[in-house]
């Protein structure tokens, strides 16, 4: 209680480290936001609850950090984890999922999760159990003191995420293929009426949602680091968002994931750092509370 | 069929009883056995029976364990200073104190899981479909992180229970596992004829309809839970006193192993059926104990195979593909063979 | 039973590690070990560094002509299972090494945590375990008569860390009460008995403690705790997380610019920080079990930096980095079983175990002489600093080779 209490008098004594803590907040949570967006393309196209999300995160960022063992410049590794990462997305798409999106809900749920354990230690097996990153050797710049500190590697790892971000929205705005996904979210049978091969595009959605988070893993792997077993951490982040937003809502699910980003780490300043994991899984149940309570009101449950 | 029910019975009981026996270098593995039968059978009554794919059951697994570790060990010290990080030297158990405390801790551990499941169950039931079971996996994995910083029950460090005071540990849990297996088999035996499974299965099949025929839903959601919490909870103390050491995070709130083994368990032998979760438990125990004896390494690849496999191309499990090979064998009439099959009137 | 493990065993070994040497060893009978040890999970990389060790023994043993008992001559074989970090998993195994492999000797699991799971159960079935892994005090407690430990107890890891820091403040100017001390440890057995035994030094010593936390599993950033760091301004920051920890500490250290006199971890060498980072790491107090540099010597490995060689080219993966003393520890309690068997003179379960208890020798590790309780009470802890990129022992004085640089800059 004591610590609780001195850190939270922290934070008043010394302002600036609020700021510090909503910069850091704010850039793991650009990925969080990634990876959820992805998320919740995949859940309301097709209606699968993919909980091997995180395990294309680390995936991706085996790829990144496998190509710059082997001497290829690390920012290249974003874009090659992207196309590596769409080519696995496509070949689990037509051997599991293609075969649970017109299962019951729960399906996709275990399914996906026995594919995150197989990706998890297929991963350990072929890498290693070592905690992995890739040191692009730029500055860490310093303001305030020194008590805000931003490393350059952070800072182009969210320029790549929010300008993937916005190609992403461009692509769905825009494009063909974009409308039909778009189409086929809103209405498959109608959109199937109308013309559209859903099948193809539930295969290109799985796969651009396995690019996009293959991307976030080789910007995390520059700017943090991974693990085998990590995935569940992004898979977790990536449901409290999509939950707490809602899906087919994009400006909800950039700011869910900012500001979960940020609420984690004031939570792991006041309560210790031991604690993040739960606020992140706390978080969740409180989202889930509220949006019941809303549900309520209109006498309709969640589901 | 009917008429072998008595005799199979028998028959399985005596197998029960003997198994130790016959096996004395496998107990520890039957008792593993014995923990996935009960979970597995459990899952089934909300998941199975009543259409909620629960993910937090493990939450009662882990409670149960500290539950009863609480009590044995609060009944004879402060429990906080037994599991001071140091530590002070030995703490000794009498025989009395050890029996004691496994009896107390076993009934308190069932009752404070079943009363959990009530005031958890009173919120999460208002979820449906993939939300609940995502709600109770983050309740399971929030009170696993939760424990593992509450210094007062050991916190990361875990905590130790007291030694059995004699020679034949292997086969006491043996049957304190065996009794609570049967005692469950033969309840969801009666509970599956009464009214009470009627009115969970129509849940299952239609909730709004069910509701409206005048069911109180959320009553029957609550009570099955509680039951299953019940049980699950006796599971996890008295593994608690096998185990003689545990530690929060990967022993007691075991979210991805034992949280997750018994959905499959069930899966792999038929949702919805009395015997499905007892055989798939089964299949699933002799799988996992050859992957992890001789696929050193590859055993969680093999793991995660076997439940992507068996959820994409056998949901029904081995109960519901025999069911809709040999009806018969389940009492269910089948008119004629000319006519179209029930599969095809569907 | 015994048929099964014959078969399966020499295929498990072989499957997991590189081809063990027969040629001149088959005349010798065989002695088989039983161990669960980490290959995955969090605790795979010292998992791995612990099995090499036993490997690399049983190897070395091997050439050296065997193990003498009573005229005959005898090999080591070892039945790994993998424990996957998880403690009920490793109750679980050594359960099946004793009650269907047979096994009647046990060598330990990584980590404090798992080792406090296996010791109640080869307790119960009187199997001696001789481990190199689990320092936890907590584990020496309980009245043990089967377990054996050949390191130090995690207390004594960073005893001399505060210790220094205490000479270093005062030399300074600076009395005991003003020196702050801040501690970030893994949430596991291990790391908090380093914990606590940091904390009865500095109470005793009078310091205050401003940083108290505890670390995740899954950790992947401390930067809250090294912001709260900047802010407090402690004098002696100590980390301890096995290898994730070292590893995201020195990154971070280095990231956030973070300025403090004096910085002790522990897994420095096992998380190989020189290696990755580099400078970075520079300035940084490791504490160790055993250091290459020290003079210890027995007849089956020469010195202690003839281990190391010799290690470095049987493992070539270790070439560019240190040996870790997870590795020699794990060596040296396979040269216990050694000694006690060649001592014991019959391979009785209980004679060998008197014969552990008995132990009283020299090894390339250290001395090793157990205490009742089971931890070896003859080998002091080593504090290393790392200075450009070197690992020089500084603490305690009577191994001390070069000076302690001091305040870290």
């Amino acid at each position: 209680m004591d610590q609780i209490l001195g850190n939270i008098d922290l934070l008043i004594q010394f302002p600036i480290v609020n700021l510090k803590i909503i910069i850091d907040g704010v850039m793991i949570g650009a990925l969080f936001a990634l990876a959820a967006y992805g998320l919740a393309l995949v859940w309301g196209v097709m209606n699968v609850k993919n909980l091997a999300q995180g395990d294309f995160v680390i995936a991706g960022g085996y790829v990144a950090w496998w190509m710059t063992q082997k001497g290829i410049h690390p920012l290249l590794g974003v874009p090659a984890a992207f196309i590596i990462m769409w080519g696995i997305g496509w070949i689990i798409y037509k051997l599991v999922i293609s075969r649970v999106i017109e299962r019951d809900l729960f399906t996709s749920l275990l399914a996906t999760f026995g594919l995150a354990i197989m990706m998890a230690q297929i991963l350990n097996l072929m890498f290693g159990s070592d905690t992995q990153s890739i040191d692009l050797g730029y500055e860490t710049l310093h303001f305030a003191d020194g008590l805000i500190d931003i490393p350059i590697s952070k800072l182009i790892g969210v320029c790549m995420a929010l300008s993937l971000a916005a190609g992403v929205i461009i692509f769905m705005k825009r494009s063909r293929m974009g409308q039909a996904i778009r189409a086929t979210a809103q209405d498959a049978r109608a959109a199937r009426v109308l013309g559209i091969d859903t099948e193809k595009v539930y295969a290109f959605t799985f796969s651009l949602n396995s690019a996009i988070c293959g991307a976030a893993g080789a910007i995390i792997v520059m700017a943090w680091v991974i693990q085998p077993f990590y995935g569940i951490t992004y898979s977790i982040r990536a449901f409290v968002i999509v939950t707490a937003a809602g899906l087919g809502n994009l400006p909800g699910v950039i700011a869910a994931g900012l500001g979960i980003g940020a609420a984690e780490q004031y939570g792991s300043h006041i309560f210790g750092i031991g604690y993040q994991q739960a606020i992140a899984v706390l978080l969740l149940l409180l989202v889930l509370v509220v949006r019941l309570l809303i549900q309520r009101r209109k006498r309709q449950v969640l589901q | 069929m009917t008429r072998l029910m008595p005799v199979i019975h028998i028959v399985l009981l005596a197998l029960v009883i003997a198994a130790p026996f016959l096996l004395p270098d496998y107990r520890s593995s039957l008792s593993a056995l014995w923990i996935l039968i009960i979970v597995a059978l459990t899952w089934d009554l909300t998941g199975g029976q009543m259409g909620y794919n629960s993910l937090g059951n493990i939450f009662f697994y882990g409670t149960g364990m500290y539950v009863a570790a609480v009590i044995t060990i609060g009944m004879a010290y402060n429990v906080g200073e037994y599991t001071d990080a140091a530590g002070g030297g030995i703490f000794a158990f009498t025989p009395t104190q050890y029996f004691m405390g496994f009896g107390f801790g076993l009934i308190g551990a069932g009752l404070f899981c079943a009363a959990c499941a009530f005031i958890i169950g009173s919120v999460t039931f208002s979820l449906r479909g993939p939300y609940f079971a995502i709600g109770t996996l983050g309740v399971a994995i929030a009170a696993g992180e939760l424990v593992s910083n509450w210094e007062w029950v050991g916190g990361g460090q875990g905590i130790s229970m007291p030694n059995y005071p004699g020679e034949q540990e292997r086969l006491f849990t043996y049957f304190s596992f065996a009794t609570v297996g049967v005692v469950l088999y033969i309840f969801l035996r009666w509970l599956y004829t009464t009214r009470f499974a009627a009115a969970m299965n129509a849940i299952r099949d239609d909730e709004e309809k069910a509701e409206a025929m005048g069911i109180h839903t959320l009553r029957y959601k609550l009570v099955a839970w509680a039951i299953a919490a019940f049980f699950v909870g006796i599971v996890g103390a008295i593994e608690a006193f096998q185990a003689l050491h545990f530690e929060p995070l990967e022993t007691a709130y075991q979210t991805i192993n034992l949280g997750i083994f018994m959905v499959v368990c069930v899966l792999l032998g038929g949702k919805g059926t009395l015997w499905g979760p007892i055989i798939g438990a089964i299949m699933f125990h002799v799988f996992k104990e050859i992957t992890w004896n001789y696929f050193l390494g590859w055993q969680w690849v093999a793991l995660g195979a076997l439940i992507v496999v068996t959820v994409v191309y056998f949901q029904d499990g081995l109960m519901g593909w025999l069911m809709s090979k040999k009806p018969e064998w389940f009492g269910i009439r089948v008119e004629s063979r000319d006519t179209p099959t029930a599969e095809a009137a569907e | 039973m015994k048929k099964w493990s014959a078969i399966f065993a020499p295929a498990l070994v072989a499957l997991a590690t590189t081809a063990p040497s027969s040629a001149y060893a088959a005349e010798c009978e065989e002695i088989v070990l039983g161990s669960a040890i980490s290959l995955t999970g969090k605790y795979a990389t010292n998992g791995v560094h612990a099995k090499n060790g036993y490997e690399f023994a049983i190897k070395k043993i091997k050439e050296n002509g065997g193990i003498k008992v009573d005229g005959k001559c005898y090999n080591f074989n070892v039945i790994y299972y993998d424990d996957e970090s998880k403690g009920d998993r490793g109750a679980t195994l050594a359960e099946r090494l004793i009650s269907q492999d047979k096994v009647q000797y046990m060598l330990g699991p990584y980590s404090s945590g798992l080792t406090k799971a296996i010791a109640p159960v080869t307790e119960r079935y009187k199997i001696p375990m001789v481990e190199a892994e689990g320092a936890s005090r907590s584990l020496f407690n309980k009245g043990y008569k089967y377990l054996f430990a050949v390191l130090s107890t995690s207390e004594q890891y960073l005893a001399s860390a505060v210790t220094l820091a205490e000479e270093m403040a005062k030399k300074d100017g600076k009395e005991a009460g003003d020196i702050k001390v801040a501690i970030a440890v893994e949430n596991d057995p291990f790391s908090l008995d380093i914990r606590a035994g940091v904390l009865e030094d500095a109470e005793r010593v009078g310091m205050k403690v401003v940083i108290d936390e505890k670390l995740p599993r899954d950790l992947s950033d401390m930067s809250a705790i090294l912001t709260k760091v900047k802010l407090l301004k402690p004098d002696l920051l100590v980390v301890s997380g096995h290898s994730k920890g070292a590893a995201t500490a020195v990154r971070q250290i280095k990231e956030q610019n973070i300025k403090v006199p004096m910085i002790a971890l522990t897994h420095c060498e096992a998380a190989d920080v020189t290696g990755n980072f580099g400078d970075a790491a520079d300035g940084i107090l490791c504490s160790t079990q055993w250091a290459e540099t020290l003079s210890y010597w027995d007849p089956v490995f020469g010195t202690a930096a003839n281990y190391e060689q010799e290690f470095k080219s049987a493992y070539p993966e270790y070439k560019e980095k240190k040996v870790p003393y997870q590795t020699a520890q794990a060596s040296a309690a396979v040269m216990v079983f050694m000694s006690a068997f060649e001592r014991a003179g019959t391979l009785d379960k209980d004679a060998v175990r008197e014969a552990i208890s008995a132990t009283d020798m020299t090894t390339f590790y250290g001395r090793i002489k157990f205490s009742e309780a089971g931890n070896n009470i003859a080998k002091p802890m080593v504090l290393r600093q790392i200075q450009n990129g070197e690992y020089n022992v500084v603490a305690p004085s009577a191994f001390a080779s070069h000076g302690l640089d001091w305040p870290r800059k």
